[in-house]
């Protein structure tokens, strides 16, 4: 069974030997001449200002944690909507009430983050 | 136990499993520490992939190193994280939670080695390799673990809710 991820494997150990491979390749082969404007930072060629690790808002942590549970929502529905077809008459009907109330429950959740503004951006 | 391609990826992916784990607990910098919880997960993708668990190594890809490293590193910046040198070791109750439990969880492996070596677990289940695709996972999750399945959105939703209220305080 490992076998049939051979060429997975393959394309892996290609494309991270590639990435290595070049990056040291250029800092190798590549003439280093060093000085102190070379070595500031780049910033669109204006006077570099502060340091790089400014505090960001809540709000963008807000977003990404509120999109990574409805991921995991849509990663509970993708192995039902696979299978879905293929189940028996019976099954078919116990399976959909079930995944509709998963969705219901997960609906309150996204009607309750609407409603308090959480997603809101002014 | 015979030498094959199984055996050779299985030790060189727990080897790498562990050194990441002792690299990114022992880094300095958070942001390092992030990016060796990265390397952590492929590995541990890659072990689920050797348990014949096809779909939860792809989320594993998917879903911890991409969105939850996100939020990883969101978290590293809210907090405008240095170098580790800021933060003090005291033992308080909080620290002597965490060695309870990782005992327990330490005790949970050591029994599962342990039941390894004596031939309990010593393969992998013939069935292993249907079980572990989508389709099958999404048959039986549906209907047979259906509770399961609810319980989990109330989980999802308990998130929703502590995500909210706990970023709110800052809005306002």
């Amino acid at each position: 069974m490992i076998e049939s991820y051979i060429p997975i494997m393959l394309i892996l150990f290609i494309s991270v030997g590639f990435a290595v491979v070049n990056v040291n390749m250029s800092w190798i082969l590549g003439p280093t001449r060093p000085n102190r404007e070379k070595l500031s930072t780049y910033e669109s060629g204006m006077e570099p200002v502060g340091t790089a690790r400014e505090k960001f808002s809540v709000k963008y942590y807000m977003v990404s944690v509120l999109f990574i549970l409805f991921d995991i929502e849509v990663v509970f529905l993708y192995p039902w909507a696979v299978s879905f077809m293929n189940f028996e008459p019976a099954k078919m009907v116990y399976s959909f009430i079930s995944v509709i109330i998963f969705v219901v429950i997960l609906f309150i959740g996204y009607f309750y983050v609407i409603k308090k503004g959480a997603l809101k951006w002014d | 136990m015979s030498f094959n391609l199984e055996t050779f990826l299985f030790y060189s992916l727990a080897v790498l499993a562990v050194f990441s784990a002792i690299m990114m607990i022992t880094r300095r910098s958070p942001i390092n520490s992030a990016l060796f919880l990265i390397l952590n997960f492929f590995t541990t993708s890659g072990i689920y992939l050797l348990l014949r668990a096809q779909f939860i190594a792809i989320i594993q890809v998917l879903v911890y190193m991409g969105a939850i490293m996100v939020l990883f590193l969101f978290v590293i910046m809210l907090l405008n994280l240095g170098d580790e040198k800021s933060l003090k070791e005291v033992l308080g109750y909080k620290k002597i939670t965490a060695l309870l439990l990782s005992l327990l969880l330490m005790s949970l492996l050591g029994f599962t080695v342990f039941a390894g070596f004596y031939g309990k677990f010593d393969k992998i289940s013939e069935n292993a390799i249907n079980i572990g695709t989508a389709e099958a996972l999404g048959k039986e999750l549906t209907t047979t673990y259906s509770l399961p399945f609810e319980l989990a959105s109330f989980l999802l939703i308990a998130g929703i809710i502590g995500a909210v209220v706990l970023a709110k305080k800052r809005f306002e």
